[in-house]
């Protein structure tokens, strides 16, 4: 645990100076700040106009976990593939620390980062809240919390996995970005397009619909483990392929 | 303190280190010595614990590299060929994280101090990607030290430092070297000669000849040679050299100079003397040649059969 924490700090503290991470987190607070202008103006109208539906934080975290699918790739490319690239891999592999704990700490440390943006973004519903009577739904705006932080996790968890297979951090970006479109886009699509049990399987793989059915405030259990069940894949991705670069 | 036994690595088809044997006592200084691809980064990197070996058992500091590897890790200090840093951490910064990997308490006085250990105090607070290649070296060896490891292994630790430079780090390795064992790989033959108890010659992945560097010169040196020089012409005089009893052979150098062999034992060196200066010449020079680390370890790897003669 105690290098896991080691490994997570050194990481977070890596996206602070890093030029990405700061493009990364411009790019998501921008356009989340445009979009919840507008969207308060949205809800403002139609409440002129009778009021349709209650105000709610969900919009926000969707677009937040869309940015996600961009970003999280170039979060995550570096990761494990540029030590990888400039040696300092020998380093954390002949000090006396497991390959998990490397994989996790990395992945935790961009986990936390990813979190440092998100709460940026909590100035959002409290101004929300401030505005309307009697509040927005709070059960509603835990619930697409948790499926912001599952869906974060489980990207950043496949990115740091597919970063440990390469030394080459734009081979990285491609193939995590890759990854998260066949699981965002092309999986709806596919289950649109075969009928039957094969659709089932399209769909259950396909993290929108998931995301979707927690940032609605349908939480159970099934979404629950397909993150966790993601979140596993990744690390125990990127802690074979450390392994197996050790016996390469 | 360190145990090698029949190690051997396999790369795919490629065989990078052939049933090595060998070990290291405590207090003792170990040198690797052999051409760029010989195997002496694949030993060291199996040491380590950064990879396992196709065959073979090797124990450090008691600890099996296998099966113990979490244990040997902790008790080895590893300076890699390209010394891993992070450019964007300060020296102190960087030492702590590697202190803390380690778990030791008081990680960042104990960073102070093995930066004052490698003379980069004043240091301390700058970018690692604004230190020149000597600083990158240092402070590579100040990770390696932290935790003061009762195994030192370092690749290559001089390479790429001013004369100034190398002769600081191989004075630090020799501090060391006095309680804790040190394995340290080098091409440079004088440097072997210079701080090693004791030096490994390996190529193509084998152990050629093992010894102190003393031993190998005068394993390898049967005869003793001579140069020597003197004022104006010179003709005629490897005819007179030769005469003398005693020289084994006497041939003309292309600046004038003459280079003549006797057997060791048999210093004929007084005779040649007398000889020379009785024919009228003027000696200006008279210069043995000792056989450098550079001949024996061209001469041992040239190929097996050269090896062999050699053990």
């Amino acid at each position: 645990m105690r290098n896991i924490w080691t490994i997570a700090k050194r990481e977070y503290n890596h996206y602070f100076i890093s030029p990405i991470a700061y493009v990364v987190a411009f790019i998501i607070l921008i356009t989340i700040g445009i979009f919840f202008a507008s969207l308060i103006g949205i809800y403002r109208q139609q409440a002129l106009m009778g009021g349709a539906q209650a105000p709610d934080i969900t919009p926000i975290n969707w677009l937040f976990v869309f940015l996600l699918v961009f970003t999280t790739p170039a979060i995550t490319m570096r990761s494990l593939s540029d030590e990888a690239r400039t040696g300092t891999l020998e380093l954390l592999l002949t000090a006396p620390i497991r390959d998990h704990e490397l994989v996790i700490g990395k992945w935790l440390g961009a986990f936390l980062f990813i979190l440092s943006i998100l709460a940026v973004t909590l100035i959002y519903p409290i101004i929300m809240n401030s505005l309307v009577t009697p509040g927005i739904d709070q059960q509603l705006m835990m619930s697409s919390y948790l499926g912001v932080i599952l869906a974060a996790a489980a990207f950043l968890a496949l990115g740091v996995g597919i970063s440990a297979i390469f030394t080459n951090q734009i081979a990285a970006f491609f193939s995590i970005f890759g990854l998260f479109f066949i699981l965002w886009f092309m999986m709806g699509i596919f289950a649109q397009l075969v009928q039957g049990s094969g659709a089932e399987v399209f769909g259950y793989f396909n993290i929108a619909s998931h995301f979707d059915a927690i940032n609605s405030g349908n939480f159970n259990l099934r979404d629950l483990v397909y993150f966790l069940s993601l979140i596993a894949l990744g690390l125990f991705t990127g802690t074979t392929a450390v392994e197996v670069r050790r016996w390469r | 303190m360190i145990q090698v036994n029949g190690l051997t690595k396999d790369y795919g088809a490629r065989r990078a280190i052939d049933n090595l044997t060998f070990d290291a006592e405590q207090g003792e200084i170990v040198g690797f010595l052999g051409p760029n691809g010989a195997g002496k980064t694949t030993t060291m990197r199996i040491l380590t614990g950064y990879m396992p070996p196709t065959d073979g058992v090797a124990t450090v500091a008691g600890y099996d590299i296998v099966e113990e590897s979490l244990e040997v890790r902790k008790r080895v200090g590893y300076l890699p060929e390209t010394v891993p840093l992070y450019n964007d951490m300060t020296a102190l910064e960087y030492l702590k994280f590697m202190a803390d990997l380690r778990h030791i308490p008081d990680a960042e006085e104990r960073a102070y101090e093995t930066l004052e250990g490698v003379n980069l105090k004043d240091r301390a607070n700058s970018y690692i990607g604004t230190f020149s290649k000597g600083m990158r070296q240092r402070i590579g060896l100040a990770q390696a030290l932290i935790h003061r490891p009762e195994v030192l292994i370092l690749d290559e630790p001089t390479i790429g430092l001013d004369p100034a430079q190398v002769v600081e780090i191989r004075k630090v390795i020799r501090e060391i070297g006095k309680d804790r064992t040190v394995l340290l790989s080098t091409h440079i033959l004088s440097e072997a000669q210079q701080i090693c108890d004791r030096v490994l010659i390996i190529n193509k992945g084998k152990i050629v000849t093992e010894d102190t560097p003393e031993n190998l010169q005068s394993r390898l040196v049967g005869a003793q040679r001579v140069v020597l020089r003197v004022r104006g012409d010179s003709d005629g005089l490897t005819g007179k050299i030769s005469k003398v009893k005693g020289v084994r052979t006497a041939e003309p150098k292309p600046d004038g100079s003459v280079e003549f062999e006797f057997g060791a034992g048999e210093d004929a060196r007084p005779q040649v003397a007398k000889a020379v200066i009785q024919a009228g010449y003027e000696l200006l020079e008279m210069r043995p040649i000792g056989m450098s680390l550079e001949e024996i370890f061209l001469e041992l790897t040239r190929d097996n059969a050269a090896g062999k003669k050699a053990s």
